[in-house]
């Protein structure tokens, strides 16, 4: 009666390993984070995996021949045009992620040394700013660099200069600007989280044994903020180079950047295998710089220490 | 030797701090003052006060199209990255397997990505499947780039959360939705109200992705960027500016005091019944 009841006993063990397997951590786990991680899949995999498919054909007016060439690469990467607008946008975006890490650093270091009870007082008036849409910044930059602007109207009611200059806008500096602006807040955070974790006794103790301020900072503080800087750089430098804003409102013709390239060829040129082709290798090339940036700060801060 | 130590010790790097504020406030602040102001090109002096540019908008039928089209877009956006937020954080702050950070990784990636290469790859997979484009695909771009948000919101109010209380429902013969209903949401309520905002006010201001993936329905960036092409429009575009600003500040400033409130309290109550 029992046995019949309960099954054979190799029966009842699957059944009751199975039971736990579907209530195991990893199962499910893995069950509820599918819907999002199948939907990052579907629309950012899937779509990059398209675009490297599509880097290698070619466009014949309406259709697309789908025969392998490396005829777009050869385009993107020799073309002066192409080349001169991806070293235009590594530049730019180099410059930029310096920028920002150099004038955020100091920030995030009295936040987190010197900022007491208004720690979180001082992140949130920093990162407010940054809530407020990207379009609204970049335009109000050109309210403020622009020929009939802010800039040059004040400077010639103080009586600095006699006529505009034309120099403040439609330039690569005027990118330069907007986008130091523009991602500000984005290098802080990380920097200010990393140096959170610093140990304190550590500076106290460099500090003990007789080091200076600077050189208890530079020997102690600084490296193991690395990781901090580290972030802070990438989080602004991937996305500053694809930047298609920017360089189309203050940019003019000196300022052009490869993303306005990108979208011309799917766009107006209507040339989605170049168009392809010239985002793979901005990719490809920002991950280098990326990854020796990485590498950079790495051996600085072995030297430091 | 005394300057430099009363450099590290705060004193400059205040001073520096406030300039920096400045620096990040001032540019923004220009919006709003030129948007009263009676001239049409943003320049000093200021001419006098006008609320014109403000009493123009509701008589801009586009422009009501386009506020219309946002908030569709917005609301979507914020319930159905919200949803796909919360299976996500629930799943990383509270079971641990393996290629959990490789998942955590590809599902926050679009955070460090170039906007204009994540849009046109869409853009190129939507026109493949014969998806034609419209306010539905602004949706599913915006879903992808708020998902990153709503999770690091959620996150911060999901963790420290106590379990103990959801295993206390369990052994006192609560099923496992009863659980989820009675205890865990209303501890992490705030949390999702502070994710719902804060994806709001992302695909309100979002403009690449609507830019690439909208059919003929504009947004409101899109609205704006179609107007900035017209110096005579520029007051009105700084009012409509002005606008926004004011919401996604207000929103924001919500958000904020809504997570600050749940993380509070899941720690604060594990701490108390630990």
């Amino acid at each position: 009666m029992t046995a019949a009841v309960e099954g054979s006993p190799s029966l009842r063990m699957t059944r009751a390993r199975r039971n736990a397997l579907l209530q195991s951590e990893p199962v499910q786990g893995l069950a509820l984070i599918s819907p999002t991680f199948i939907y990052a899949l579907i629309l950012l995999v899937l779509p990059i995996l398209v675009v490297i498919a599509h880097s290698f054909w070619t466009q014949h007016y309406l259709t697309i021949d789908r025969t392998f060439t490396l005829e777009n690469y050869r385009v993107a990467l020799t073309e002066p045009i192409y080349r001169d607008l991806l070293w235009r946008s590594l530049y730019i975006s180099l410059t930029v992620s310096l920028l920002t890490v150099l004038l955020a650093y100091p920030i995030a270091y009295f936040i987190s040394f010197h900022g007491g009870r208004h720690k979180s007082l001082w992140l949130f008036l920093i990162t407010i700013p940054f809530w407020t849409s990207y379009l609204l910044r970049v335009m109000s930059w050109k309210v403020i660099l622009g020929y009939n602007g802010v800039l040059n109207s004040g400077l010639m009611g103080l009586g600095v200069i006699d006529e505009p200059s034309t120099a403040l806008l439609y330039n690569s500096s005027a990118v330069i600007i907007t986008l130091t602006h523009a991602w500000a807040a984005f290098a802080i955070l990380p920097i200010f989280v990393s140096l959170e974790k610093v140990d304190r006794t550590l500076v106290e103790a460099a500090t003990d044994l007789g080091d200076g301020p600077l050189r208890s900072f530079l020997r102690v503080t600084l490296p193991l903020s690395a990781p901090g800087i580290i972030s802070a750089s990438l989080i602004v430098m991937i996305p500053t180079v694809g930047d298609y804003v920017t360089p189309k409102l203050v940019g003019g013709k000196d300022g052009v950047m490869i993303a306005n390239a990108i979208q011309a060829q799917f766009g107006k040129a209507s040339n989605w295998p170049l168009g392809a082709a010239l985002s793979v290798t901005t990719m490809l090339v920002v991950t280098l710089m990326a990854g020796a940036t990485v590498l950079i700060i790495r051996a600085l801060q072995r030297l430091a220490r | 030797m005394i300057a430099l130590r009363r450099f590290l010790s705060g004193g400059w790097l205040r001073a520096y701090a406030f300039l920096y504020v400045v620096f990040l406030y001032l540019p923004v602040i220009f919006l709003p003052i030129f948007s009263v102001n009676t001239a049409a090109t943003p320049k000093f002096p200021l001419t006098g006060f006008t609320l014109h540019w403000y009493q123009d908008l509701p008589r801009t039928p586009a422009l009501l199209d386009a506020a219309w089209n946002s908030l569709i877009v917005g609301v979507s956006a914020a319930v159905l990255s919200t949803l796909l937020g919360i299976l996500a954080a629930r799943s990383i702050t509270r079971y641990r397997y393996p290629g959990r950070s490789t998942i955590h990784g590809l599902i926050m990636a679009p955070l460090v990505l170039p906007e204009v290469i994540v849009a046109i790859s869409m853009l190129l997979v939507m026109l493949q499947l014969g998806l034609s484009l419209s306010l539905f695909t602004v949706v599913l771009g915006h879903v992808l780039v708020c998902i990153p948000y709503s999770m690091t919101v959620l996150t911060s109010g999901f963790e420290g959360f106590d379990r103990s209380l959801e295993e206390a429902s369990a052994d006192l013969g609560e099923s496992a939705f009863g659980t989820f209903r009675r205890v865990t949401l209303p501890m992490v309520a705030p949390a999702i109200i502070s994710s719902l905002l804060v994806c709001f006010t992302i695909s309100l201001d979002e403009f690449i992705i609507a830019f690439f993936l909208t059919g003929t329905e504009a947004t409101l960036p899109i609205y704006i960027w179609g107007q900035l092409r017209f110096a005579a429009k520029l007051p009105g575009v700084l009012a409509l500016g002005t606008l926004l600003l004011v919401a996604s500040f207000l929103l924001m400033t919500v958000a904020e005091i809504l997570r600050r409130r749940a993380a509070g309290r899941t720690q604060n109550e594990g701490g108390l019944y630990a």
